[in-house]
């Protein structure tokens, strides 16, 4: 059986690439892929420790976090259409509007 | 006791007055605004009287419980304070109550023609009928603190009404300054009567006195009652402008001559006299709070009178006259002799009332003119006005048988003869007598004598509107109406007959269940009266000397004054300065005061703690948030850079914890 940690490891080193591509991509399509990584990162370690637990939540808790990044995509990919419409641009530098 | 003589009106119908014609009275005629004022203060003036006559003199001290006010513990508990709206009439408040509604009846009569032709007709009766509510409830309390309510209401009619013109900045400020100089004697007289509710848990007067009495008379060393009648006197020395507070009732002369007349000649700087007879028994048992009382009385007389001498203003000199005749007053009750203090304050408010109402007479016929250089032979244009302050000057130089001379006179014996008393007092007394008697025909003969000096139609008119009177221009003197004059006949009238209830030692006997009988007769009547002539007879002497040196001075030779004043230069010019009091008032508390405030409580305490506080609270606010507003760059990455790094550090804490 592949011990706990491996999956751990896989886990946080998808979770840092998603932080990694975030921080350091222009592309707001690239970010959002990026927020996606994380998520799934996220829902490793989950499913994990629930196989290593014996515990049926952390399942649970996996179909919640793909139903609401589903939800998100959506809503996520409307505005991402939403900003290229009104602003012919996808580089999150050149949407910097709200600020003081 | 019988039936309720209903007292509370008294005071209450001037209120009644002030208030109609303080909310109403702007929309009103003249008329009706003269009818509510004169019918109010005339309304309290006819139920004095009838109180006079409902009252037998067996039923007095009578006492008229009001409405209840302070009530703390149980009554007659230890530690328990109570004071009422009650009032309190014997013989003294009884001659109180009769000068004040009698004179301050005549002088509203008076104001009708003086004042008529001001645009704020209304406001003045509403305020003089204020004065009379306070004055009154003032003389009728039963309790030191009601009495403090009148006291302190007074001063505020005061400054109203000094105050009245309050265009004039001269006027204004003089109303501020009889205000605060005021409140320094009413620091002395609150600190008394804290003393007295610590030591005697009542401010009602029957009360007071009759722990007092069983008090021994503090002859060897000065004590508790020392004290206590040392800052009633403080606050006498405000309210009665006294050394070393007088200077608030020369400057006091700003407001319209009615009002000098009223509140600063016969009522209200009447009121420390009162007080302090009134407290008579604290007094009698501190012999050394008497002394003061004396002391002060006899210094402000002289002092006061020699000022009078050298000033040219008519209000002027008639202020340092009453400020000088209430050191009179203060000298009696120093010497213990306080029914011939609340006599002669009778008299003066008769006398002196009439000579401030006779020269507004002149003032108003010469066309709001107060400067005596520039008047002179008014005898044939305003015979009346003359007539009656003629009578004046006779009674306040003391010569028989008018009244002054009767008061005065009774005043400067029990300054020699009482064993409170001292031929210094006495002879005090009488060159003050002297002094007074030279600057009141001086004033006479500066007025009436001689050649008319003033300015002639146009500048009358200008003349007039300065000083805030009627603005129509008039050439000649004129005689005042008859609404002015019929007032200054009946003061006139009293100040020939009202020395003669003295006749038999009338007044005093009258006073005596009030004062008792005191130690003002001395033993051997008899052997002593054949003094009491002789004394007497000086008095008179002086006071003819007195008249006979103004009449030389400014009628046989006018040009001898100058020469005099010339001669003596430096002196001279220091009394016609007033001794520099006020510029060293001025210098030793006024400027320190308002250096103090401004370069410590204003520029330091204000400006340095209290603004810099607000300010540098908002500064840093605001530097702060510049800096912090950077963070907020609209650039998502470095959003979420910031949300990495934080969590980056929370999961590191947690690590750095959980391994510990």
């Amino acid at each position: 059986m592949v011990p706990l940690s491996y999956y751990l490891v896989l886990s946080g080193f998808l979770f840092a690439c998603g932080v990694t591509g975030f921080l350091i991509k222009r592309n707001i399509l690239t970010i959002f892929m990026s927020i996606e990584l994380m998520l799934n990162g996220v829902n490793l370690s989950f499913v994990a420790f629930a196989a290593h637990w014996h515990a049926l939540a952390g399942q649970i808790f996996v179909f919640f976090v793909m139903v609401v990044a589903a939800a998100e995509a959506a809503v996520g990919l409307a505005i991402i259409i939403a900003v290229y419409r009104t602003r012919e641009t996808l580089n999150v530098d050149q949407v910097n509007l709200l600020k003081l | 006791m019988t039936s309720s003589l209903n007292l509370w009106l008294i005071p209450i119908l001037p209120l009644a007055g002030a208030a109609i014609n303080g909310f109403l009275g702007k929309k009103s005629s003249r008329t009706a605004v003269s009818v509510i004022g004169l019918f109010f203060s005339g309304a309290a003036f006819a139920w004095a009287l009838s109180v006079v006559l409902r009252v037998s003199l067996s039923d007095l001290p009578y006492r008229e419980y009001v409405a209840h006010w302070i009530r703390y513990g149980a009554i007659g508990a230890p530690g328990s304070f109570s004071a009422d709206f009650a009032l309190y009439l014997d013989q003294l408040s009884l001659i109180m109550l009769l000068v004040v509604t009698g004179v301050g009846f005549l002088i509203h009569i008076y104001s009708v023609g003086y004042m008529w032709d001001d645009p704020s007709y209304y406001r003045f009766f509403a305020y003089l009928n204020l004065f009379m509510f306070f004055m009154l409830t003032l003389v009728l309390a039963n309790n030191y603190l009601l009495m403090f309510i009148g006291w302190e209401g007074v001063g505020l009619a005061s400054y109203l009404l000094i105050g009245f013109w309050f265009t004039k900045d001269s006027a204004a400020s003089a109303g501020k300054k009889a205000f605060i100089v005021n409140r320094i004697g009413d620091f002395g007289f609150l600190i008394a009567l804290f003393l007295i509710i610590q030591n005697y848990h009542s401010l009602n007067f029957t009360q007071v006195f009759a722990q007092v009495q069983t008090v021994p008379s503090e002859t060897a060393s000065a004590g508790l009652l020392t004290a206590i009648g040392i800052l009633l006197m403080v606050g006498a020395c405000g309210k009665s402008a006294q050394i070393p507070l007088y200077v608030l009732l020369p400057d006091a002369m700003e407001g319209p001559t009615p009002v000098s007349a009223l509140i600063h000649a016969a009522t209200m700087v009447t009121a420390g006299v009162y007080m302090v007879s009134r407290s008579h028994m604290i007094f009698e048992r501190a012999p050394q709070a008497l002394m003061v009382v004396a002391v002060i009385g006899t210094l402000t007389a002289l002092f006061a009178a020699t000022i009078g001498i050298a000033q040219t203003d008519i209000k002027k000199v008639l202020a340092y006259s009453t400020v000088s005749q209430l050191g009179y007053m203060f000298m009696a009750c120093g010497v213990g002799a306080f029914s011939a203090g609340i006599f002669h304050l009778m008299t003066h408010a008769f006398f002196k009332g009439l000579l401030f109402l006779g020269a507004g007479s002149v003032i108003h016929a010469v066309g709001g003119e107060q400067d005596m250089r520039k008047m002179g032979g008014l005898k044939s244009y305003i015979p009346w006005t003359f007539g009656t302050m003629f009578i004046a000057t006779l009674a306040i130089a003391g010569i028989p048988p008018f009244a002054g001379f009767w008061s005065k006179d009774e005043i400067l014996w029990k300054a020699f003869s009482s064993p409170h008393g001292s031929w210094v007092f006495w002879l005090i007394g009488v060159i003050t007598a002297f002094i007074t008697s030279f600057y009141m025909f001086r004033l006479l003969f500066m007025t009436f004598w001689g050649d008319y000096h003033g300015i002639q139609v146009d500048d009358h008119g200008r003349a007039h509107l300065a000083h805030g009177d009627d603005a129509h221009g008039h050439g000649e003197p004129h005689e005042s109406p008859m609404v002015m004059l019929v007032p200054l006949m009946i003061l006139a009238l009293l100040s020939v007959f009202g020395g003669l209830v003295a006749i038999g030692n009338h007044f005093e006997h009258f006073l005596e269940p009030v004062f008792g009988t005191g130690f003002t007769e001395g033993a051997g009547e008899a052997a002593s009266s054949a003094k009491e002539y002789t004394l007497m007879g000086i008095s008179v002497l002086v006071a003819f000397a007195g008249a006979f040196l103004a009449w030389f001075l400014y009628v046989s030779r006018p040009y001898l004054p100058q020469k005099i004043a010339d001669g003596l230069n430096g002196f001279y010019t220091a009394v016609l300065n007033k001794y520099y009091v006020d510029e060293l008032y001025a210098k030793l508390f006024v400027k320190p005061l308002i250096d103090g405030s401004t370069s410590v409580l204003w520029q330091g305490v204000d400006r340095k703690v209290i603004d810099d506080t607000v300010n540098d609270t908002a500064d840093g606010a605001r530097v702060i948030s510049d800096n912090v507003r950077h963070m907020q760059s609209g650039n998502l990455r470095s959003y979420a850079g910031w949300i990495a790094a934080g969590s980056a550090v929370v999961i590191a804490y947690m690590i750095w914890m959980g391994v510990r």
